[in-house]
């Protein structure tokens, strides 16, 4: 059963339409993923479902209750990760939990607890009367995170995460993103790792230029999009990888001077680019990144 | 546009404010005592020498009310413009409370009431210091305290109004010289408005002014002057501050929530 739910949604900032009629629905403990470039609309659709930005046209329902009509409520099960710092730079990691669990109207005594536990999950114990100001952007980033959990959120917003992070500190994101998951929690996110994507999201939903192009699983959007394999072929100019298109054909897809042709069967594809001229040119199996750039690789953003 | 109306989770962006102000208490609290107390020293009793009395009122304890007054005014004039816009426009901290079922109307709230406590707390250490030096009937606090806390609310909204339209924080200079000296100047702090030789609009013009209001009320009751007309002014100021403060919720909801 869809716990997020958009149907048609529009908005429209002055003169400019940043999201162009999109509906999705997004299920009870399902961790769903809006991908697409910068400018897509991605942090656009999250404001509307957690209520920072009015909805042009359409409707979100979260839980069954319009954000049209009940704001607050639908506030109260949403924890919400900023794309931006918005952390308090006023105060240390521990008053900007305790602060903003107020504005849930949380118990002190509730509150302190759960500031405990995510300050140990979140590696943060140590700094916790440290001043915002004086955390790295890695520990910032975490802390925005753990805010986003203080109020037990039953879903969870994730815009960019695990932006500006090291290797080590986006696992440790993926592993409470996961163990979340397997808590109860609807997650929805957005990157711009597409191997994040693929190991956190169940479904995802690439957007572009204000639309959902593509919605599906992972896997089941790479093969329907770009099937099982792609050779990709670097040259060192336009005008050779125009000669190379003129000598291939089938499902392709040229960003700047890479020529990217798919196929499910890795020797017919092989032979298939035998003959073409290329500075290199190599053979493997595909993933989220190539299903990015098929969908919105050739096109220029309005 | 639909506004909502603010709620009791106002109280938290108050809460938030007085936690800042707690943790920088010193320097929060310095502004409140220094600025004030140099006018009734230097003015009140050098000046004052020169001066004389006013009426029959010594000059110290003519001036001593006018600056309690305008004390309130400032306290909650800058902390609803550079501090508010601070905490808007640069720390975004607004941006994170608006993910959280605190809505617009109540950090308008929220912030205002925060400006106006910052008006009592100024208020209050004033009137502990001139009536130390002999400047001010203590049962008249019972009117003082009061009318402070509405003259902060009523700067807080007249600040929170400009804070809603400026495009930048340069814009303030704007407000504090243009309106806010000119009142500091011509709304009777230093020396009454009828009765000088100053033309006879600046009077006029005085009445158009929220500060003149507060005086009006602030110093006859230090002087043990209680007198029906305070009810007056008190409406007028009342006035002034409800207008004020529902456009400026409007225009920060518009301003903000885009
Ligand atoms: N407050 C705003 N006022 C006017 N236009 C805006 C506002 N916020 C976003 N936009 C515009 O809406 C469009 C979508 O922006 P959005 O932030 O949703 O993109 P995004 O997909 O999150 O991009 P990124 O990957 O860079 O974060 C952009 O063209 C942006 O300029
Ligand atoms: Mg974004």
């Amino acid at each position: 059963m869809a716990i997020v739910e958009g149907t048609d949604l529009v908005k429209d900032y002055d003169g400019l339409r940043a999201v162009d009629h999109v509906s999705f629905a997004i299920d009870r403990t399902e961790c769903f993923g809006f991908l697409g470039p910068n400018g897509a609309g991605k942090t656009t659709v999250m404001k509307m479902i957690y209520c920072r930005t009015p909805v042009t046209h359409g409707d979100v329902r979260v839980g069954g209750i319009s954000v049209r009509m009940e704001p607050r409520q639908v506030k109260d099960m949403i924890g919400v990760a900023t794309q931006d710092d918005t952390l308090d730079r006023d105060l240390t990691v521990f008053e900007n939990l305790m602060v903003y669990s107020r504005y849930f109207d949380t118990p002190r005594a509730v509150a302190r607890q759960r500031i405990g536990d995510l300050l140990a999950r979140f590696d943060l114990t140590g700094k916790r009367d440290t001043n915002v100001d004086d955390l790295s952007g890695g520990m910032r980033r975490k802390l925005i995170v753990a805010r986003a959990l203080i109020n037990d959120p039953s879903i969870l917003i994730l815009d960019e995460p695990t932006t500006g992070l090291d290797p080590q500190a986006r696992r440790q994101i993926w592993d409470m993103v996961i163990r979340l998951k397997t808590e109860g929690k609807t997650i929805i996110l957005t990157t711009h790792y597409m191997d994040e994507a693929q190991e956190l999201c169940d479904r995802i939903a690439v957007m572009f230029s204000g639309r959902i192009l593509e919605c599906g699983t992972p896997e089941d959007m790479i093969s329907r999009v770009v099937g099982a394999h792609v050779c990709e072929i670097y040259a060192r100019d336009e005008t050779a990888v125009r000669e190379i298109r003129k000598n291939i054909s089938g499902n392709m897809e040229q960003v700047g001077n890479r020529l990217y042709v798919y196929g499910d069967n890795p020797e017919e594809l092989a032979m298939k680019c035998d003959h073409v001229r290329s500075e290199y040119r190599v053979v493997r199996r595909t993933s989220l990144e190539d299903v990015f750039l098929k969908l919105t690789g050739g096109k220029e953003i309005k | 546009m639909r506004l909502e109306w603010p709620s009791l989770r106002a109280r938290h962006v108050w809460s938030r404010d007085l936690e800042v102000f707690r943790k920088f208490f010193i320097s929060s609290i310095l502004p409140f005592f220094a600025e004030p107390l140099l006018y009734i020293l230097a003015l009140g009793y050098g000046l004052g020498f020169f001066v004389g009395s006013i009426g029959d009122v010594p000059y110290p304890a003519f001036l001593a009310p006018g600056i309690l007054s305008y004390s309130a005014m400032f306290a909650a004039s800058s902390e609803c413009t550079y501090s508010t816009f601070v905490r808007m426009h640069f720390q975004k901290t607004f941006d994170a409370v608006l993910s959280t079922p605190v809505n617009i109307e109540d950090i308008v709230l929220g912030e205002i009431l925060w400006g106006a406590t910052k008006s009592v707390i100024s208020g209050v250490c004033i009137f502990a210091v001139i009536y130390a030096l002999g400047l001010v009937r203590p049962e008249s606090a019972v009117i003082i305290v009061p009318t402070v806390a509405l003259v902060g609310v009523m700067f807080a909204s007249l600040g929170m109004f400009f804070t809603s339209i400026v495009p930048t924080i340069d814009s303030f200079n704007y407000y504090f010289t243009l309106v806010i000296s000119p009142m500091f100047l011509l709304s009777g702090v230093f020396f009454p408005l009828s009765g000088s030789n100053l033309p006879d609009f600046v009077p006029v013009i005085a009445w158009f002014m929220p500060l003149t209001h507060a005086v009006n009320v602030i110093r006859p009751a230090a002087l043990g002057q209680y007198s029906a007309g305070f009810a007056g002014d008190i409406l007028w100021m009342a006035v002034f501050t409800l207008v004020f403060y529902v456009i400026s919720t409007v225009l920060m909801r518009r301003r903000l929530i885009q």
